[in-house]
């Protein structure tokens, strides 16, 4: 049985000093759900105090309206998968998988099948017999999962879990758990420092920073609308540029970067009064420049040309002296050389706008 | 973030109960050796009087003198000729080094004192290797006994123990290390001088100070072949024991002051150790290669050397143990009446040693697997003074402990002296730290996230404790075991102290034995003392899968 899972202003301290200061975050019932930070950001510490292994020292932590905050994690019926796997290594696969069955008084019979279940949709059953030190990194990942969901817990918590695996493995890994936890329709946090990691997995991520949750959306979302220049530059790359934010006389809003570039922008929330400016911030990704045709936009000189196929990266040093980083498609006869000067165009309709301070996004219809 | 919930659980409990253990068993006779030393032993007042007696005294300062001169010139001597065969092991294809290093380890573990008397037997006054000398070349060796005989025994049986930290840690160089070096084009000797030594100097110094405090602490070994040679533990026993004008607030004054001075000598040792040490772990170790020409011939010779020196004795001893006996002497031909002589005489010393050694290994196998636990993974106030309590037994001398014990015990509330009980707890106190440490090293692998995983699968801590950790220790716990075993039957210093009539051990039978010159039957009890100790060693290498011993 899948649980939501809530956080009612959830305060973690060491000592005297606060890692997590009044959080609150609603997780859905069968969700998939990503802690994506940096390291140091509170992430795992959150994540052990809904395992219980962390204590929780102000606030409600909640599994469907039933607070946990005293519940020990034996009685949690949490299925955990740590970030070293923590397989028990004198047990083979099957007695590692059995572990939490037998402990929950699983009769002999049920608990066989139940193992050889779950070992067919990891996809390790014909492993079963081994011990853990003859099993790849990926099959040891497999049986720590397996062992995680056979006791059909009420919250699937996953720990870093691949950031031990070569980068092949774990795409496919992550594949794996996001089919899994489909199929077995489990309510599922995930912590990782890796965004695309959590793009690739997720229903919903969070990104959190010092403790404090910066947004929470989908991976759409959260690329296409940052909430703020941390969650803009920690997901994804992109170039923040300062420019400035005019209302003209007739209300219509405008950014204008560099000396004289404008760019209408349509869907905008700010309290600049018509006729006046204000210095904001953009974030514009490498995908959001173009090479102009038409002589518009901002001047620059290519400083380095990067093919890499598909694409080629290019870096345009502006008048200004600010490198930008800029990828456009390969096309046949596009080659730019270093030292050329060129002008930017920029795509205005998917750009973010951040006030100056960088705190807010003033796109309108950001979701935090 | 691995902050952990502090609950009051089982394991407070089984905390509380072995920190009582040591604080009755250690601390308290500790204590009661200091109270003893500071007041008057007839009138009970206050007095420095044992103090200024032993300070003020030529006869009791020349055995201090006698014991660091002793006790420095073993060190040295010890790590001067062990350090060298460290290093010409590691570098150097030596024939049969397998061999060598189980013979090297063999002889390290035997009771040093059964050195003392073999090498009384081979180079004494009327010794084996004395005679034939006198006999061929018509002249008498210089005197064995006193000074130089302590310094023999001692080297020969300690040096071991350097050669086996100094080994572990060179094997722990990565070759490219000196690769490295050899690519600055630092080679030869300056190489060495300048990488490998600075690299296994902490280690270097944590094996002096092991047999430093051994050398200091030894008693049975003066006791044989100093012959006057007066040193600190034989005065302790003395002073303790003797019949005639014994003293106990004395002994225990003298006890003070030398647990104040290998605390000391303990403290040097750490700060000096901690200042450089390093952590390696070589990814390459250096290769022994083969040797040409002269060097090769002399690596072999230095290596064969030291062993046929280090394992004389305990060959020695066991062939004289096959000899004839007419009385006291050994006569030609060969019986097994020693062996027919010691069961008869001394076989209690068998059962009594067995049993007892038995019942502490039981305990020390338990508390050890706890303690490790405790003080490794339940990190507080209480595990840290545990941890110093374990580690006191190593600058507390086998006799200090002993006499300590029985100030304490030999009255109410609690009677024990004479029992197998206080000999127990002596052995248990005394070699425990053995079956912690390689314990605890195992404990130190094991993940936490692997016992979060146990609970958060639904099972108890104690369920956790038994179904996962202690399968994962278990063969370190073995191993420690073993260690500690061979230890307690080879043990002198305290048994001879707490024995009585019925609690003699086979060490203790040896000793008295050699005392009244029945070498037949010493001969064969400390002949099945070493081949219980090959047999333990044998099932060691099985059970830990390795080749070597850490100490």
């Amino acid at each position: 049985m899948s649980v939501a899972i809530s956080f009612q202003e959830i305060v973690k301290k060491y000592g005297d000093t606060t890692v997590i200061p009044e959080l609150s975050l609603d997780i859905q019932k069968g969700e998939f759900f990503t802690l994506l930070g940096p390291s140091g950001c509170g992430k795992t510490t959150l994540l052990r105090m809904v395992a219980g292994f962390n204590s929780i020292e102000g606030g409600a932590l909640a599994f469907n309206e039933k607070v946990m905050n005293d519940v020990p994690p034996g009685k949690r019926n949490i299925g955990m998968v740590f970030q070293n796997y923590a397989i028990f290594p004198h047990l083979n696969v099957s007695e590692n998988v059995a572990f939490g069955l037998q402990n929950r008084k699983v009769s002999k019979a049920d608990q066989q099948r139940r193992v050889s279940d779950i070992l067919n949709t990891v996809k390790i059953d014909i492993y079963k017999d081994r011990m853990p030190k003859n099993l790849s990194g990926g099959q040891q990942q497999r049986v720590a999962l397996a062992r995680a969901i056979v006791i059909n817990p009420d919250v699937l918590l996953m720990d870093e879990p691949l950031s031990n695996l070569d980068a092949q493995l774990r795409v496919d890994m992550r594949n794996a758990i996001k089919s899994i936890q489909r199929e077995v329709g489990i309510t599922t946090v995930y912590v990782t420092h890796d965004q695309e990691e959590a793009m690739a997995v997720s229903d919903r991520i969070a990104v959190m920073k010092s403790g404090v949750i910066q947004q929470v959306g989908s991976p759409r979302d959260i690329y296409q609308r940052p909430a703020n220049l941390f969650v803009a530059t920690f997901i994804g790359r992109t170039n923040v540029i300062d420019a400035k934010l005019e209302i003209g006389t007739d209300g219509e809003a405008s950014v204008v970067v560099g000396r004289d570039y404008s760019l209408p922008m349509l869907a905008l929330q700010s309290q600049v009064k018509p006729g006046e400016s204000v210095a904001v911030r953009i974030s514009v990704r490498p995908e959001e420049f173009v090479l102009s045709e038409d002589g518009r936009g901002l001047a620059g000189k290519v400083v380095n040309n990067v093919f890499l196929g598909l694409n080629t990266h290019l870096v345009v040093k502006l008048d200004n002296g600010q490198e930008v980083e800029i990828i456009q498609q390969s096309a046949a006869n596009d080659e730019v050389n270093i030292g050329q000067t060129v002008r930017l165009a920029i795509l205005s309709e998917t750009i973010n706008v951040y006030d100056a301070s960088g705190e807010r996004n003033l796109n309108r219809g950001t979701r935090i | 973030m691995t902050g952990r919930m502090k609950r009051w659980d089982i394991w407070s409990l089984i905390t509380f109960v072995i920190f009582a253990g040591y604080m009755i068993f250690l601390a308290l006779p500790l204590f009661m050796l200091l109270i003893k030393s500071f007041f008057d032993g007839t009138t009970g007042d206050f007095s420095l009087a044992y103090f200024t007696k032993f300070f003020s005294k030529a006869y009791y300062m020349n055995a201090v003198w006698n014991s660091i001169k002793v006790t420095v010139s073993v060190t040295v001597l010890s790590m001067l000729v062990a350090g060298p065969l460290a290093y010409i092991m590691t570098i150097a294809k030596i024939k049969g080094s397998g061999t060598v290093r189980i013979l090297i380890l063999i002889s390290s573990m035997s009771a040093p004192f059964i050195g003392a008397y073999a090498w009384i037997l081979l180079l004494g006054r009327n010794g084996v290797i004395t005679n034939f000398i006198f006999d061929v070349f018509g002249f008498r060796m210089p005197d064995i006994y006193g000074f130089s005989g302590i310094l023999l025994v001692l080297t020969l049986q300690l040096s071991p123990l350097i050669f086996m930290y100094v080994s572990g840690a060179l094997k722990n160089v990565d070759n490219s290390l000196m690769e490295a070096a050899e690519s600055m084009n630092c080679t030869g000797l300056r190489k060495m001088w300048k990488i490998l030594v600075p690299l296994i100097t902490p280690t270097l110094l944590a094996g002096g100070l092991l047999v430093f405090m051994r050398a200091f602490a030894d008693f049975g070994t003066p006791m044989l072949i100093g012959e006057g040679y007066r040193t600190v533990p034989v005065l302790i026993f003395n002073e303790f024991i003797s019949e005639v004008g014994g003293d106990d607030g004395f002994a225990a004054a003298i006890s003070v002051i030398v647990v104040l001075f290998a605390t000391a000598v303990f403290l040097l040792q750490k700060f000096v150790a901690n200042r450089k040490s390093y952590s390696m772990s070589a990814l390459n170790p250096i290769e022994p290669k083969k040797l040409k020409g002269i060097a090769n011939a002399a690596a072999h010779v230095y290596v064969y050397l030291f062993t046929i020196l280090a394992m004389m004795p305990q060959a020695y001893v066991a062939y004289t143990s096959f000899q004839k006996t007419s009385g006291k002497i050994f006569v030609d031909g060969y019986s097994l009446d020693s062996y027919r002589a010691a069961f008869a005489k001394v076989g209690d010393s068998i059962y009594n040693t067995f049993i007892m050694a038995g019942i502490t290994i039981v305990i020390i196998t338990l508390a050890a697997v706890l303690i490790a636990y405790v003080t490794v993974k339940r990190k507080g106030a209480v595990a840290n003074l545990l941890d110093t309590f374990t580690m006191l037994p190593y600058i507390v001398p086998g006799s200090i402990l002993g006499i300590a014990l029985l100030v304490t015990f030999n009255k109410q509330p609690l009677v024990l002296s004479g029992t197998a009980v206080i000999l127990i707890a002596a052995f248990v106190i005394r070699r425990l730290p053995y079956t912690i440490r390689s314990s605890a090293a195992v404990l130190h692998q094991v993940n936490d996230s692997i016992e979060e995983a146990a609970i958060s699968l639904g099972a108890s801590t104690m369920r956790t404790f038994f179904k996962i950790t202690v399968p994962m220790m278990i063969s370190g716990v073995f191993a420690g075991a073993i260690i500690s075993w061979i230890s307690i039957i080879t043990e002198l210093s305290t048994s001879i102290i707490l024995y009585t009539g019925n609690t003699r051990t086979m060490t203790v039978a040896v000793y008295t034995e050699v005392v009244r010159g029945n070498y037949g039957v010493a001969a064969a009890l400390s002949t099945l003392l070493t081949a219980i100790t090959v047999l333990s060693l044998l099932l060691f290498f099985k059970l830990s899968g390795k080749k070597e011993v850490t100490m």
